[in-house]
């Protein structure tokens, strides 16, 4: 046995809570085996270090050679924009991590894509593709900004209250699609986009004039209360609280998926769902949890921008968040450390394109197809992995 | 086929066999599964290259490298999965690969469709070529399958069971065609282990086991009308397929089956459709093992006890207590362990790593889990590590994904994972499937240790010799039913042979007399 990660080299001492010390006949009886199951193991803390510096490093690899190969293929584009690489990626530098302000500004677009990538890979691990992120934040949204502005009360109390509202607003649009999913085996992509044009056309009819929630301002309401504000926590810039609450509930995903049951039941009906009924886990039960924890999450992306960035609900306040944000979680392998490093390079190339467009002269569409690369470039590291591991098959 | 051997790594599938079919004849080949049959029929049709032997069409000796070229000699093969596509047309579907053109490249399908037609009122197909295949029934999609073969020129026809999906009218049907074919000249290749049906259609029959060739047995009128001579034939067949010798049954060890509460009783149980109504019941401490012809209601019987499938009719009991509205969830807590026949689509995830798939079906308990909100990688990987190194499970580390074993070390530990569940009714369906010798034996004595604890055993199996060394009672299931029962001490090989494959049913073979 050379298990590499958790217990001694073959040269080190063995503990007493492996379960087969030296010397011990191989065949022993069921009821032994499961004695020694029982005793507890000691080494918990270290084999969680080892399993997030394994996760940790395997995301970065992908993240990095993916990008890099990303940038490397763009440069070409930059001259065929009429400027030259090394000009487009020092303005795109200066945009994004060159000072106060650019670096707020990298992580007030990171913000939303942290919860959107985050929400289209819980789905992923349990096999469903959640391509209405942009629905859920836009009914997310809304759930923030009417409770924000409607509601009277303390100022933790009223945003708390306001981003659970958008949590559940986008896990109720989620639930659609799940229902139909879990019970009518309605594909989740088309029920998802339909959803999406809903809350588009929700969202119009509440803040047109003469709609519900009509504001001084032509495509917004009023603003939120004071209270409902997500504060700002680097004055003068606008970076707000939203970011620590991305980063914590990132890492309230990793423990989910990969260290509760109920995160296994989701990977394992994602793996395989046969199985998963043949082990008495019932698919159409994680389908629905796995939609509307991702719709929650959704919801949670319009939440944090109406509370913290915008202060209002605005009609489409969103600029195709919920659409980059399956381009954030497949950058990110679908790990919550991944999505992190995702969220964080592709707000980096929003927060950037500004200062391209003004030093570079290239139009922030470059943006776009920067991130249209790095989708393609996931694509073809899938396809090669799964050749490889093909090639691998065969040999046994 | 003179001399035919073809060897896979550890296993020799066919063995200096000898084959020959006279051109205009049904040829029947007969042989449990295993016994080389789609091997040999492989190597005629250019699919895997044999060993050692040559293969000679009409006296000369020709090299089959492909399907393309088996065609090209007027080999054509219809396949148990149809390889049709459901939203073309029957014509659309044959001309597939090899589509006419007229002038400017365009499709003429017309002309096809006119060639197909013909083809077919020529053998009575009664196919529309202008029909979509997806809205055909299956008995109508196995004869496009044929007409697929002709049109492309077969002259020799190799069906590889091709009455395992069909309803009775529809095999009738198929037989009086195969008759039309042979008496314009045609030749079949009929692949089967329903003897009846062999002896209705056949001319000739060879019968394989283990790789070699049992005999050949000429097949006449008179056994086909004379039911007396027609059972002595099936008896006489069933005997080659099985074989002569029986393994001893073992010594019994531990105390004889408790006649007290049974592990599992299943009471007129069915889902309404291929399986049942059935009645079975295994004893604590008793091994009971299911035998019959693969495709005949053993997977949905697991599928039933298990829990996967809704049982309609009748009840389901485990050890007294009436399961049938049970969760599968519920029935495994209620020491309900199973070894899926179909591993990799039903036992593992192979995605995912050794020791997630070691505790698949444990995961929501201690100690893997404390009240659902933490799942312990550290158990889970110990209890991998217990199995891998119990079960002699061949890997680097448990945090592999599973697919980097071999199939034979992915059943290992599916085998210890359920035996670690300590059950109460173990189900197993092929257990042993894909695993060498040895573990084979340490599984067998691991289920002879369950029986001894007074656990009940459920052994799904299409290997005679596992059940007649194992069981303690047998159940041989037919067409969805308990054709009959009985135990490795009273075996009558004949008997079991004709209940295996139905030939106490003749009842099919006269309509498909009738319908000719």
């Amino acid at each position: 046995m050379t298990d590499a990660d958790n217990s001694p080299g073959p040269h080190g001492p063995r503990t007493s809570t492996d379960p087969e010390p030296p010397g011990t006949p191989r065949h022993k009886t069921t009821a032994e085996l499961q004695r020694t199951l029982e005793s507890a193991g000691s080494a918990v803390a270290r084999a969680a270090a080892v399993d997030l510096a394994q996760g940790v490093g395997r995301a970065a690899f992908i993240f990095a050679t993916t990008v890099a190969a990303a940038l490397v293929l763009a440069a070409p584009l930059t001259i065929a924009a009429g400027s030259d690489p090394l000009t487009a990626y020092t303005a795109l530098y200066e945009g994004s991590l060159g000072g106060q302000r650019p670096v707020a500004e990298t992580l007030v677009s990171m913000t939303p894509l942290l919860f959107g990538g985050l929400a289209v890979a819980v789905a992923f691990q349990a096999g469903l593709f959640n391509i209405g992120v942009e629905g859920q934040l836009v009914a997310g949204g809304i759930a923030a900004g009417v409770v924000g502005i409607k509601m009277t009360t303390w100022a933790p109390v009223h945003v708390i209250l306001a981003l659970l509202a958008g949590a559940a607003a986008g896990a109720l649009w989620a639930l659609v699609p799940a229902a139909l999913k879990a019970w009518r085996g309605v594909h989740e992509v088309i029920t998802t986009i339909m959803m999406n044009f809903v809350a588009f056309s929700v969202s119009q009819f509440l803040v047109k004039p003469g709609g519900a929630l009509e504001g001084e301002i032509p495509t917004g309401t009023e603003p939120v209360q004071a209270t409902a504000e997500l504060p700002r926590i680097w004055e003068p810039t606008r970076l707000h609280l939203g970011i620590v609450v991305a980063v914590i509930v990132a890492g309230a995903c990793w423990y989910f998926i990969y260290r509760t049951p109920g995160g296994y039941r989701f990977r394992l009906v994602g793996a395989n769902p046969v199985a998963a009924r043949f082990n008495g886990i019932s698919s159409s039960r994680v389908i629905v949890e796995a939609m509307m924890l991702s719709g929650a999450l959704g919801g949670l992306t319009g939440a944090v921008e109406v509370l913290g960035t915008h202060r209002r609900f605005l009609d489409s306040f969103s600029p195709g968040y919920g659409f980059d944000s399956i381009a954030v979680a497949l950058l990110g392998a679908l790990h919550p450390v991944g999505v992190a490093a995702a969220s964080f390079f592709f707000g980096l190339l929003r927060a950037g394109s500004t200062q391209l467009q003004l030093e570079a002269g290239i139009t922030r569409d470059m943006i776009t197809v920067i991130s249209g690369l790095v989708v393609a470039c996931v694509a073809a590291r899938l396809l090669l992995s799964r050749r490889a591991a093909r090639s691998r098959g065969g040999a046994d | 086929m003179r001399g035919i051997t073809k060897r896979y790594p550890g296993v020799v599938a066919n063995d200096a066999v000898d084959f020959t079919v006279e051109s205009a004849s049904i040829h029947g080949l007969l042989g449990e599964n295993g016994a080389g049959k789609s091997t040999l029929m492989k190597v005629l049709f250019g699919l895997t290259a044999p060993s050692a032997g040559t293969v000679e069409i009409a006296g000369r000796p020709v090299v089959v490298n492909s399907a393309r070229d088996a065609l090209d000699l007027g080999i054509g093969m219809v396949q148990q999965h149809f390889s049709l596509i459901g939203d073309f047309t029957v014509a659309e579907n044959l001309v597939l690969g090899r589509e006419p053109l007229r002038r400017g490249g365009l499709l003429d399908l017309e002309r096809a469709a006119a060639d197909i037609s013909e083809l077919s009122d020529r053998y009575g197909f009664r196919i529309d070529p202008g029909s979509r295949v997806g809205g055909l029934a299956v008995g109508a999609r196995q004869r496009v399958e044929i007409l697929k073969a002709l049109y492309r020129g077969a002259e020799v026809l190799i069906l590889d069971e091709p009455t395992a999906a069909l309803a009775p009218t529809e095999v009738a049907e198929l037989a009086a065609l195969l008759r039309r074919l042979r008496d314009q000249g045609r030749t079949v290749v009929f692949i089967s282990h329903k003897l009846s049906e062999v002896i209705d259609l056949c001319d000739r029959v060879t019968v394989l086991r283990g790789g070699r060739v049992e005999g050949h047995r000429e097949i006449g009128s008179a056994e086909r009308d004379d039911p007396d001579r027609h059972g002595a034939l099936a008896a006489e067949l069933a005997r080659m397929m099985v074989g002569h010798e029986l393994p001893e049954p073992p010594a019994r060890v531990g105390g004889p089956v408790s006649r007290g509460v049974p592990a599992l009783r299943l009471e007129a149980a069915g889902d309404g459709h291929r399986l049942g109504p059935i009645d079975v019941e295994v004893g604590a401490g008793e091994i009971v093992g299911v035998a019959g012809v693969e495709g005949n209601g053993q997977t949905e019987l697991v599928e039933l006890v298990v829990g996967v499938r809704r049982c309609r009719r009748g009840s389901v009991k485990l050890g007294g207590a009436d399961v049938t509205r049970w969760s599968v969830r519920r029935r495994i807590n209620a020491g309900v362990a199973h070894v899926a026949e179909d591993r990799h689509g039903a036992a593992v995830a192979d995605g995912l790593d050794l020791a997630h798939n070691a505790t698949l079906g444990f995961q929501g308990r201690p100690p893997f889990s404390w009240r659902g909100l933490w799942l312990s990688l550290v158990q889970m990987r110990r209890l991998a590590r217990g199995l891998v190194n119990r079960f002699g499970v061949q890997t680097v580390a448990v945090t592999d994904p599973l697919r980097s074993l071999s199939g034979g070390n992915q059943q290992k530990l599916v085998v210890g994972r359920e035996l670690s569940r300590g059950p109460e009714l173990f189900v197993a369906a092929q257990p042993t499937r894909g695993l060498d010798v040895a573990a084979a034996a340490f599984v067998h004595s691991e289920l002879a240790a369950l029986r001894r604890r007074g656990a009940g055993v459920l052994l799904v199996s299409l290997e005679l010799t596992e059940i007649l060394a194992l069981a303690d009672r047998i159940v041989v299931m037919s067409g969805g039913r308990v054709a009959g029962e009985t135990t490795p001490a009273q075996v009558d090989v004949t008997t079991l042979g004709r209940w295996m494959t139905g030939a106490g049913q003749t009842a099919g073979a006269a309509t498909a007399e009738a319908a000719a």
